[in-house]
């Protein structure tokens, strides 16, 4: 896995709540069996035309401005849906490295910003998750409005993300140590796993799974 | 200290805890499908591992299937996914119900058929409906494929423990409505990632009457609040679930050896006075026949009610649920039950099980589908085929002008041939109603196998409270 640290890069805004899996990426792309070429099926039924080549100039992303970027800023509950990790993998080789979401509250529960099974799939594929508060990524959305092409720049070590408008807005942010380390070592999870294998063979001396 | 259901599950499959706060979790069983497997396989070729526990790995093809000629897959991209599935099987020593089998099936079907799925275990599937076990009072989640390649390799995931989230359904439902219903009912009170981060445990008196299937159905759709796992305690009805499929449940503990595990099982209830992170109560009898309206399944109202004004629905900004009005192409203030619908599917791991065909087949039987309409009856495995036909379910649905299909994902999802075209309008059983999910421009209104039944014949959604 890619690892990731610092990294600068063109904020996009997609700014829409709940963007499930299949409009990540649809289904019949999900048939492929290699871990690459997913990058252009990105956000695919928004992105093209009904042809399915042509970009529609309607849809955010397509923006001239946006071209090229690696930061992506959006709404509540990012990826909900399916497990598929084929989402992940568009996301990340269509150039996107970080995803902004906001979590919410809900009669003082906290709603995280993106759904469960994505983030941690981002999380094994060197993708960083960022989650703000609604406010925060209320002002990333409003400094993009003000200037679209706009820049951000992630420093993990540090759990500090920086949007370049004039003038530049900061944010720390929050990351499970366990994420922060994988993403930053570039590690593979199971190596680190296999480390573990005394302890997994004598768990299962004396463990039921129950099977007949 | 007094222990949750999740909390005895959870602790019983700890390995060890890591330093940095993660625990490393057993997995007694690993379900695969062919869409979310080959790269995993391909990762343990390229590092040279093995699958470490093939007996505790199982396999089926259920997502690319063709549900009418189910043998010749037209499609070469979704015939080479199934048949990489075959390879991998073969190469790494893991069971498969392929096509040829008697027992293949949707895989959260066939598990619980299969006796795999009993109580207090783990169990693991790339797919994120694998909440679907936790109906028997199992840890069941969905994973992506770097963590299928995790497990095949070292029988173990790295899961940071999940916060507990229990909601109790109080009283009776009301004739004709059901688990769907429930389920439905509360992710329209606490949205798609209402859940998110909890394991969610129903319980309450309208959650000890259902069915093992209707549980299955509440459990399947936990991951569309968001929840990282539905649980549902075992109790008599687990129990006589898994003894009465006999040699059918081949997985399954008999005689000496299930007498022992019922007594395991009735420990692991949650004890009085655990606590829970978050707590919600709901009067079951107060539930209506839900139907959803948006491209969300938190988009969802009782089926007497009108279509939405956008800037008035809980859980979604005015501009989503635009966007989704539009997509739909409703208007607010429309009753759904002036809502003409092209299309109904009856299937899905949601609700593609015996008795979901039952009620179906007990509102179709002597009538006629609605003129024009088209209607895909897809049994959820070869198991539940077999039962269907053997009672004569297969006829009724016939002789009211429905098409009876073969066993697989259908058009849940649409990777198969059976697909919405643009516009169209689908009464559903499944779980998602996402734009494009059942084909691009489809349009999915998500609702119970009855009321799916009653919209084929009337063509459009009705009461059925109410109806003949």
């Amino acid at each position: 896995m890619k690892p990731i640290n610092q990294h600068t890069g063109i904020l996009a805004p997609l700014k829409r709540s709940n963007v499930d899996t299949d409009q990540i990426i649809p289904k019949q792309f999900l048939k492929s069996i290699a871990r690459t070429g997913f990058g252009p099926s990105l956000f695919f039924d928004w992105r093209y035309l009904a042809d399915g080549r042509t970009p529609d100039p309607a849809f955010e992303l397509n923006r001239p401005e946006f071209k090229g970027a690696s930061v992506l800023v959006t709404g509540n509950n990012f990826g909900c849906g399916s497990s598929r990790e084929h989402a992940v993998w568009a996301v990340e080789q269509d150039g996107y490295r970080v995803i902004i979401a906001p979590w919410v509250d809900q009669g003082g529960a906290r709603i995280p910003g993106f759904a469960d099974i994505f983030k941690n799939n981002c999380s094994k594929n060197g993708v960083l998750t960022i989650e703000l508060s609604g406010s925060d990524v209320e002002k990333i959305f409003a400094a993009v409005a003000a200037k679209p092409g706009v820049q951000a720049s992630v420093d993990l070590a540090a759990q500090k993300l920086t949007v370049h408008s004039s003038p530049e807005i900061s944010f720390r942010f929050d990351i499970s140590p366990a994420v922060k380390d994988r993403l930053i070592g570039g590690l593979d999870d199971i190596g680190t796993t296999l480390k573990h294998e005394a302890s997994v063979t004598a768990f299962e001396s004396k463990h039921n799974t129950q099977i007949a | 200290m007094a222990k949750t259901l999740f909390e005895k599950i959870w602790d019983s499959h700890v390995v060890t805890t890591l330093p940095d706060g993660t625990s490393l979790i057993y997995i007694d069983r690993h379900l695969i499908h062919e869409v979310t497997s080959a790269q995993a396989f391909e990762g343990l070729r390229l590092s040279g591992r093995k699958v470490r526990r093939p007996n505790l790995t199982f396999a089926t093809m259920d997502h690319n299937v063709p549900t009418d000629d189910r043998m010749n897959i037209k499609d070469p991209i979704s015939k080479a996914q199934v048949d990489a599935l075959s390879k991998n099987c073969r190469d790494f020593g893991v069971t498969l119900y392929d096509l040829n089998s008697e027992r293949q099936g949707v895989v959260h079907i066939i598990g619980p058929e299969l006796g795999l799925t009993v109580p207090g275990t783990t169990i693991v599937c790339g797919d994120s409906h694998t909440s679907t076990h936790g109906a028997f009072g199992t840890f069941a989640l969905g994973i992506g494929t770097s963590e299928v390649e995790h497990v095949l390799a070292t029988q173990t995931l790295p899961q940071t423990k999940p916060k507990t989230f229990r909601v109790e359904f109080t009283g009776k439902l009301a004739p004709t409505v059901t688990a769907k219903d429930m389920i439905l009912k509360l992710i329209g009170l606490i949205g798609t990632a209402g859940g998110t981060g909890y394991v969610l445990e129903y319980c309450g008196e309208a959650v000890r009457a259902l069915t093992m299937e209707a549980r299955m159905t509440m459990c399947n759709m936990s991951i569309e609040a968001g929840a990282r796992a539905g649980l549902i305690a075992p109790d008599q009805t687990t129990f006589d679930y898994i003894a009465n499929g006999g040699a059918g449940r081949p997985f399954a503990p008999k005689g000496k050896a299930f007498e022992e595990a019922v007594v395991r099982w009735k420990a692991l209830a949650t004890d009085p006075g655990a606590k829970f992170d978050r707590e919600l109560t709901i009067d079951a009898s107060k539930i209506a026949p839900q139907v959803t309206w948006g491209t969300s399944p938190g988009m969802v109202i009782d089926v007497d009610a009108p279509v939405p004004d956008p800037s008035n629905v809980p859980g979604y900004t005015r501009l989503d649920a635009e966007k989704a009005l539009e997509y739909m192409g409703l208007k607010p203030g429309v009753p759904l039950t002036e809502v003409k619908i092209d299309t109904i599917f009856i299937g899905s791991c949601t609700n593609g099980r015996i008795e979901d065909l039952r009620v179906a087949a007990s509102y179709l039987k002597g009538r006629k589908v609605a003129k024009g309409l088209r209607t895909l009856i897809v049994p959820g495995s070869q198991a539940v085929l077999r039962q269907a036909e053997a009672e004569g379910l297969d006829k009724i649905f016939k002789e009211a002008g429905c098409d009876w299909r073969q066993s697989g994902c259908s058009m849940c999802l649409a990777m198969n041939p059976d697909q919405l075209s643009v516009g169209e309008r689908c009464a559903s059983t499944s779980n998602r109603n996402f734009e494009g999910r059942q084909g691009k421009g489809g349009r999915t209104h998500l609702v119970s196998p009855a009321m799916a039944a009653a919209a084929a014949i009337e063509g459009r959604f009705v009461d059925i409270r109410k109806w003949k």
